[in-house]
């Protein structure tokens, strides 16, 4: 098992005709996801490397049976493309597009959260169930099958951590993106409770950095409902105050979200945290080993 | 995006949010003039600059000129344009470097009966915007979020809605606000809660909000900060950018698509990803260096970027060595190496440059720099990178 996506996932991609959504609809069929189709208002009835092509989601869905999607449209319009996926009853929408306005997120996290979608993002690199799903823009390769659930608010520190269990021989169950804006579609209590669930998954890897209070949030969740081997990293230990950090979430203000603060709740949780980034995978034999 | 108090006044202004009369000046014959527009017995000279605390502020080599000062007449608004104009104001928040004072705003009096805080940002917890008022206005929010958090009274909104009037009722109870100051505050945070909506804010604070001896509530500071994300569909807000109040070296950054933090320390760093490289930073230090910045070149960064992104880094004079922490993702390591190759013709390393390269198109990127002639020390992981670069950097 796995949480969220597997080989029997249907996708469709939104923006499957711009640049973005063109390579990555064939990085992920090359991966050998079930890619079913696109939509690109306006052309509808075209096809796209054999793919078809609509205007509407509502018409993918009717047509291919997709029940996950894959959103690149560009960021004015995100939110938009996010409403109409669950306006269709997608299951699980993953939402790539990085700099969608804020205030456009409130709604649609309303929206999603009264719906039985799920969504990942925005700003985020995805979710892949190696060898089975990748639906998003991680490098397929360093994946391999296997029993750590990845959860994390940046891309490349989450491949950092993937390869590192790769090379560990433990490979991963699923590794979800959450991403790197201040509101976002999917947290990780969400994905706890998920993992904890899963069989696959044997021991969860969280991957969090400076701003906001999801890491505090999550180690509260952790200490009472999860019983899996937890282990964390925090970035951004030397980040100033005041200065965003690249993501619009990463951010410490008025003295709060600061990576101590953070370390300090997941300890107190009974998570191992590792100390540096290079070893996270480490962190994660520290956590199954102490259980 | 920051703007100055100024301009905030001016768009609460055509909101509907009352501020006071006042006009800005770039010069002490400028400030004579606003004084003697303003028609009024009192007036207060405010320093313009993106940093608060400016009440408290003292200009540097010169302790006595705040950032604020009441004057009373045309020669002492020219005496406080004088003493602030053209210098470096010190607050909390400018770091002791200071901040050069560009223009000042000269405002009207008022009277005032009490001051009150008022602020709205995102609570990322609650998904929502959320109006924040106390009774502790004129001083340090922080202070009081900290020591009294009881002070701080919270009302979420649906920013589709706004404010609902029996929020407004709900406040003023608690604040013991009554009259017709209970009827301007209705007026007043509605107005305030569309503005931060309708202009995409991701701060609006205003300390202090007043209520004046006639029971009218007025803006006596507006601190704005825009969502960057949502600029594009606000042309009017763009123009409003003051790029005197930035660091250049950002601005640069940005103009190529990349995003950068100058930091204090002496080692340059150029990473793909936000996360990545706070992550890299933070090895660094825990080796025992000091990132001199953040930079994250982004996914899919071109040749021409990350060439642009060394030029930056070695502009530093503070930079006594360069670490490139790569993990290919949609990034290709062929482009991060064809780039090293192509600055280090162009610029030229002058100080040692540890790379490490991970992810795709990997080899063939390790390939490109061995088969060059610069002058790399190459790293197998990040513990090894930030060794290496700490190691090198203290002996340049």
């Amino acid at each position: 098992m796995s949480i969220l996506v597997d080989r029997n996932t249907r996708v469709i991609c939104q923006g499957i005709t711009g640049n973005a959504g063109a390579f990555h609809t064939r990085g992920c069929r090359d991966y050998g996801t079930q890619m079913v189709g696109g939509v690109t208002p306006g052309k509808g009835g075209q096809q796209f490397d054999g793919l078809p092509v609509f205007d509407t989601v509502e018409e993918a869905v009717a047509e291919t049976g997709a029940d996950a999607t894959m959103i690149f449209v560009p960021a004015p319009f995100t939110a938009d493309a996010i409403l109409e996926a669950v306006d269709a009853g997608i299951r699980v929408i993953c939402a790539i597009t990085e700099g969608v306005p804020v205030i456009d997120m409130v709604r649609v996290f309303r929206a999603v959260k009264a719906s039985d979608s799920v969504l990942i993002g925005p700003n985020c690199p995805g979710i892949i169930t190696p060898g089975e799903c990748k639906i998003g823009i991680m490098p397929g390769y360093i994946h391999n099958p296997g029993k750590i659930a990845i959860m994390s608010r940046s891309g490349t520190l989450t491949y950092e951590a993937v390869w590192q269990t790769s090379n560990l021989g433990l490979g991963q169950s699923t590794c979800v993106g959450l991403g790197g804006d201040p509101i976002v579609g999917t947290s990780f209590i969400d994905l706890l409770a998920r993992f904890e669930e899963d069989d696959q998954t044997e021991a969860i890897l969280m991957i969090g950095e400076i701003g906001g209070s999801a890491e505090e949030e999550a180690a509260a969740f952790i200490k009472q409902h999860v019983t899996k081997p937890v282990a964390a990293f925090i970035a951004g230990r030397t980040a100033p105050p005041g200065k965003r950090m690249g993501h619009a979430g990463a951010i410490i203000s008025g003295g709060k979200g600061t990576a101590g603060e953070k370390v300090a709740a997941l300890e107190a949780a009974g998570i191992v945290v590792a100390p540096t980034p290079a070893e996270m995978g480490d962190a994660v034999v520290k956590a199954m080993q102490a259980k | 995006m920051k703007i100055h108090e100024y301009q905030g006044k001016e768009l609460f202004r055509a909101a509907g949010v009352p501020v006071l009369e006042g006009h800005v000046a770039r010069s002490p014959e400028e400030a004579v003039a606003a004084f003697e527009k303003l028609d009024s017995p009192l007036a207060v000279v405010k320093a313009q600059i993106h940093a608060g605390g400016r009440g408290k502020g003292n200009v540097i080599d010169n302790p006595s000129q705040k950032g604020v000062v009441l004057v009373r007449s045309a020669d002492e608004a020219r005496q406080a344009a004088e003493g602030l104009l053209g210098n470096k104001l010190v607050t909390i928040q400018t770091g002791p470097e200071g901040q050069t004072v560009n223009q000042i705003f000269v405002e009207q009096g008022c009277a005032i009966a009490r001051e009150l805080y008022l602020g709205i940002v995102l609570d990322r917890a609650a998904s929502m915007p959320v109006l924040m008022v106390s009774t502790e206005g004129g001083v340090e929010i922080e202070k009081v979020a900290e020591e009294t958090p009881e002070l701080i009274l919270k009302e979420h909104f649906d920013p589709a809605i706004g404010l609902e009037s029996f929020q407004v009722r709900k406040l003023c109870k608690r604040l013991g606000i009554t009259g017709s100051a209970a009827r301007a505050a209705d007026r007043f945070m509605k107005s305030v809660c569309r503005f931060f909506v309708d202009f995409d804010c991701s701060l609006a604070e205003i300390n202090p909000l007043v209520i004046t001896e006639d029971g009218e509530m007025i803006a006596l500071d507006a601190k704005i900060t825009f969502d960057d994300n949502a600029l594009f569909r606000h042309p009017q807000i763009k123009e409003l950018r003051d790029l005197d109040e930035e660091d250049p070296n950002e601005v640069r950054a940005a103009d190529s698509g990349l995003s950068y933090v100058q930091l204090e320390g002496n080692i340059g760093c150029l990473v793909n990803g936000a996360g990545l490289a706070m992550a890299t930073m933070d090895i660094i230090k825990y080796h025992g260096g000091q990132p001199s910045n953040f930079l994250d070149v982004g996914g899919g960064a071109n040749t021409a970027q990350v060439t642009e992104a060394f030029r930056i880094l070695l502009a530093d004079p503070n930079c006594k060595g360069v670490l490139v922490n790569i993990f290919g993702g949609i990034a290709r390591c062929t482009t991060i190496a064809t780039a090293i190759i192509d600055a280090s013709k162009e610029v030229g390393f002058n100080v040692p440059l540890v790379v490490r390269l991970e992810g795709t198109e990997v080899e063939e990127g390790r390939k490109l720099l061995q088969e060059s002639d610069v002058d790399v020390i190459t790293a197998a992981n990040l513990t090894e990178a930030a060794e290496k670069i700490v190691a090198a950097a203290s002996v340049a």
